[in-house]
């Protein structure tokens, strides 16, 4: 049996089906992202003051990974309006300028993760913390390129701290560390890093998947083109509208991760 | 504009060449109002103030991608519907969320 409404609109919603179901999808996202937005509000206006960290996330990354999805976007709809001017090679071109996008982005964004697996706070039994960047670790010791923090506190507005002491090598007896507070800056750190991973992380998965969607309609699924250029079309339509709404996600993401 | 059903028009290719001039312009403006909103960052106009310059500028270069890109301009009606279901219930998770701050025990969030 042939799936109805592939192409032509229906009667009752003027939509085809498939149109009608990405925005029915997209709205149950919209609450997915709105309350992890929430959670966020509520975790950042329940901190202690002084505590929000500000600073912790590269700036100039997170601006041009916001660069790389809007250039995907724009590339998006640009394959999808040379569809509707029978251009196929213009299609696989924007097409695929959004698939290296899509990778760039997801490059980026795995070397500001690295950095944070990377980067310690370790507090020694003394009440001394040290605060860097893992060199080398052994079963013994393990050596951090960074710093010794007077009060934690400066550890959370780098803006106000940026120069805050020398970085130098030290090597810390595993031993002498406090096991409780001290690990890296992944999810386990903070509510911030936490709400970080966590949002960023079902961007990226999003940012994964709706690849995939796009690399196989540019790959395989493009023989349909030849066969049914109509409905190819409106496939593209709906898979750029899933796309456009992971780079929407994003834009109020970078400001309120990494700026604010 | 769409729809693929559409058949084709002499002014079709007027029409797209006139909508991809359109998308430029929105892409030209989503790259500025990024480096805006980087650049207003940096100064200091009190942390409400940068809060509230930021949330701006992210809801107008998101309301370009979503009128122009995803062509929310020019929808059916039945799209409107369901997104004014979901306005109302995001608007109500935000409200209720930025009323429960009067509410918030302090220094309850372990960090």
């Amino acid at each position: 049996m042939e799936i109805p409404y592939t192409v032509e609109p229906r009667k009752d919603t003027g939509l085809y089906n498939a149109k009608l179901g990405i925005w029915l999808f997209l709205a149950s996202e919209v609450m997915l992202f709105g309350a992890l937005f929430s959670a966020y509000i509520l975790l950042r206006v329940g901190a202690p003051e002084g505590f929000w960290p500000h600073g912790w996330l590269n700036v100039p990354l997170g601006t041009v990974n916001t660069l790389v999805l809007i250039t995907s976007s724009i590339t998006t709809v640009l394959a999808w309006a040379a569809l509707k001017e029978k251009n196929f090679g213009k299609f696989k071109f924007f097409h695929a300028i959004t698939l290296l996008c899509a990778l760039g982005f997801l490059g980026i964004k795995s070397v500001e993760y690295r950095d944070k697996f990377m980067h310690y706070e370790i507090t020694l039994k003394d009440g001394r913390i040290i605060d860097g960047h893992k060199v080398e670790e052994t079963k013994e010791e393990i050596t951090l390129s960074g710093r010794y923090v007077k009060d934690r506190e400066e550890l959370f507005d780098l803006h106000k701290h940026k120069h805050a002491g020398p970085h130098e090598e030290i090597k810390i007896a595993k031993a002498d560390i406090d096991p409780v507070h001290s690990g890296n800056y992944g999810p386990r750190h903070s509510t911030y890093n936490a709400i970080y991973f966590t949002l960023t992380g079902l961007h990226a998965l999003h940012v994964i998947g709706g690849a995939l969607v796009i690399g196989y309609l540019w790959l395989f699924g493009a023989k349909m083109w030849k066969t049914d250029p109509e409905r190819f079309t409106n496939r593209v339509e709906v898979s750029g509208l899933f796309w456009h709404f992971v780079d929407l996600v994003w834009i109020f993401l970078f400001p309120v991760l990494y700026l604010l | 504009m769409s729809d693929a059903t559409s058949h084709s028009h002499p002014h079709d290719h007027a029409h797209e060449s006139h909508s991809i001039k359109g998308y430029l312009f929105v892409y030209f403006a989503l790259l500025v109002g990024t480096i805006f909103t980087v650049w207003a960052s940096y100064i200091d106009l009190g942390s409400h103030w940068n809060i509230i310059l930021a949330l701006v500028i992210a809801c107008v270069k998101a309301f370009l991608v979503i009128a122009y890109f995803m062509h929310l301009i020019s929808e059916k009606k039945m799209i409107y519907s369901i997104l004014g279901f979901t306005m109302f219930f995001f608007a109500g998770l935000m409200v209720l969320t930025l009323c429960s701050m009067h509410n918030f025990p302090l220094n309850t969030v372990t960090h």
